[in-house]
């Protein structure tokens, strides 16, 4: 594997660590099982693209891209909160509806984007041998930005009311918590992280395609729940850590995959590959548990995430 | 609560995965190295890859041999592009090859250095991977698969000669579709004829959108819509009940029960992409060739099939037929 395939996989692990945040924030805190991000992810690509394409400030693009993903996650939250449409299938709505949303704002399936100003362009400038490195540098900037943002916001009064309403609506409900708006908000706030990558996407891919939402949310939930595995963790600080170091492994993983041919497999082999090294992650601590049984038995002890996972 | 040596499993995995970076990727510098990717293996796709290795072969670069060869599928996923896109790149080869736009893009994108030749790229201008047709003095070049559509029109013409209405089932998220219908109505309008759209965004939708277009339309084409493509047999039902004769973008739907086809052979697309991937490693520069259109367009006709949809085929068009399906 060369640098720059590695620091490819950076920096697109470090572009959906903003989707991994995003899921976390729906599936995890608010216990919201969410499908929207595979159309959030590209409506935040395509309103960043067609603003980008129009000589809009690329900043004001990507934020544009990011209240518009908000939107589709209020729309998502607002089904189920005031129609009482169910979750899973408010979320598929509005995905569904998403794709003939994006087509109508792109005006085509593909928007190209090169030779554009980008929010990468302005730092790299005509230097393409620096912008495999200095991309994921800015990148690394934003995650973390975003990062210290929500850790700042989940220990805030109003993040632990959100954190409350996930937990238990009921209790949350009767120690004064608005749980609808808490829901209306998350879900914008989870979108708008999703959405965000989606714009930042589209600039270091050459452009906006229709297909580009396909299996956002199944990287996003792998990249959760690879993060819990590797770093089970309760302070929140920790969890959005893990939830951005697992995106980051999932596209490690598929760089590793893709330069498997070493061992005599093939192109179409890659999501094999790819799924089972995932799948090696995830059954890791166990391994782990079984080789040194009770050296420490904090780890045999069931953390909050597993007892949510045993009651299940 | 959070062991140590979880901690140590995380690291060590991290500098596994970047132990794993030193090995591989260079290659040995006399030997041409070419590196193909695609953005989802179907028929007309992988027809095209085999057509630029054996181009390679008959050039002497025997893939695995005299010439350091690899090919990556992104399996449909635009994100995996995007890293095979910066894989290739990180291996330096003297050619790379992008299969379809959203591979190219993402290759245009991150390189200025190394060539790139796309292939099955429908509007390589509106994709920006080319300013225009001329040469373009940056690293790419390739071969679009734009049919020239005069021709197709011709060609409905002579199937139905009294046909009007050209209806038109496709995706409306494949932009390859997207331009053919945009250019196909200005073409019809010139010779007084009109386009009735039907979308299909999945393959399920495909038989309402066909049923939609009966009394509406007097035949119907299809482009290299990859939905309809890979769902042709939903569609030849509607057509054959309706009496809707099909006229299909691509001979391979004629094997499948279109009346006629004026197609490109993707194969021999392939093979014209592998002249110019030739051209390079041979030392051109990519900026100096002009990007083409494929060029080999063959007709072909299914007289079994204008029989069930309810047209004869004039003996002059079966005689003008490359092949003929019974």
């Amino acid at each position: 594997m060369s640098m720059i395939s590695l620091l490819g996989a950076l920096e697109i692990g470090l572009i959906f660590a903003l989707v991994a945040l995003g899921v976390l924030i729906s599936f995890r805190i608010l216990n919201f099982p969410d499908l929207t991000a595979d159309g959030s992810f590209p409506l935040g690509g395509a309103v960043a693209a067609i603003m980008i394409v129009g000589g809009h400030d690329p900043w004001l693009a990507t934020f544009c891209g990011m209240l518009a993903g908000a939107g589709a996650g209020f729309v998502t939250a607002w089904l189920h909160v005031r129609l009482g449409i169910l979750q899973l299938l408010a979320s598929i709505l509005v995905m569904i509806g998403l794709y003939s949303v994006n087509l109508r704002i792109m005006g085509a399936p593909n928007v190209a984007l090169i030779g554009e100003a980008t929010v990468f362009s302005q730092i790299v400038g005509d230097n393409f041998d620096a912008q495999a490195w200095l991309q994921p540098l800015l990148l690394v900037g934003i995650v973390l930005l975003v990062k210290l943002v929500l850790d700042g916001y989940f220990v805030s009064q109003s993040g632990l009311a959100m954190r409350a309403t996930g937990a238990n609506a009921r209790m949350a409900r009767s120690q004064g918590i608005p749980t609808d708006r808490m829901v209306l908000a998350g879900m914008a706030l989870s979108n708008a992280l999703v959405a965000l990558a989606g714009a930042l996407y589209v600039q270091t891919q050459g452009g906006a395609d229709i297909s580009m939402g396909i299996g956002t949310i199944v990287v996003g939930l792998a990249a959760v729940i690879i993060g819990e595995t590797i770093l089970p963790a309760r302070a929140i600080y920790l969890v959005t850590l893990a939830a951005a170091l697992g995106a980051l492994l999932y596209r490690l993983f598929i760089a590793l995959a893709l330069n498997a041919d070493f061992i005599g497999l093939q192109a179409q082999d890659l999501n094999l590959i790819t799924a089972v090294l995932v799948g090696f992650a995830l059954v890791l601590p166990k391994i782990k548990r079984k080789l040194m049984p009770k050296k420490r038995s904090a780890n045999v002890e069931p953390t909050s995430q597993n007892k949510k996972e045993a009651a299940k | 609560m959070h062991s140590f040596s979880r901690r140590l499993i995380l690291s060590s995995t991290l500098a596994a995965l970047a132990g794993l970076s030193l090995c591989g990727g260079a290659y040995a510098a006399e030997m041409k190295s070419v590196a193909v990717t695609a953005i989802v293996e179907h028929p007309a796709l992988d027809a095209a890859r085999k057509g630029v290795e054996d181009e390679l072969k008959a050039a002497g670069f025997e893939p695995g041999k005299s010439l350091k060869y690899q090919f990556q599928s992104a399996q449909g996923n635009a994100a995996t592009a995007g890293q095979i896109a910066r894989k290739f790149i990180g291996d330096k080869p003297d050619v790379i090859v992008a299969i379809a736009t959203p591979s190219a893009q993402a290759l245009v994108a991150a390189t200025r250095s190394i060539p790139v030749v796309f292939t099955a790229v429908t509007d390589p201008v509106a994709a920006k991977l080319v300013k225009d047709w001329k040469p373009s003095g940056s690293n790419v070049t390739g071969v679009s698969d734009m049919l020239p559509l005069g021709p197709q029109v011709d060609l409905i013409k002579k199937v139905k000669p009294d046909a009007r209405r050209v209806g038109m089932v496709y995706s409306p998220g494949e932009v390859n579709s997207v331009i053919v219908v945009k250019q196909l109505k200005a073409e019809l309008a010139k010779r007084g004829m009109s386009l009735v759209e039907a979308a299909a965004p999945r393959t399920v939708d495909i038989p309402s959108a066909a049923k939609s277009l009966i009394g509406k339309a007097d035949v119907v084409y299809t482009s290299t819509d990859n939905n309809v493509v890979s769902a042709y047999e939903s569609l030849l039902r509607v057509a054959e009940s309706a009496k809707l004769p099909l006229i299909a973008a691509d001979t391979d739907s004629v094997k499948r029960g279109a009346v006629a086809a004026y197609g490109m052979n993707y194969y021999e697309m392939g093979r014209q992409t592998g002249k110019i991937v030739v051209r390079i490693l041979k030392g051109e520069k990519p900026g100096a060739i002009a990007p083409e259109t494929g060029k080999s367009l063959s007709l072909m006709v299914n007289t079994g099939a204008a029989e069930k949809q309810g047209v004869k085929l004039s003996p002059a068009l079966v005689k003008e037929a490359k092949e003929v399906v019974k």
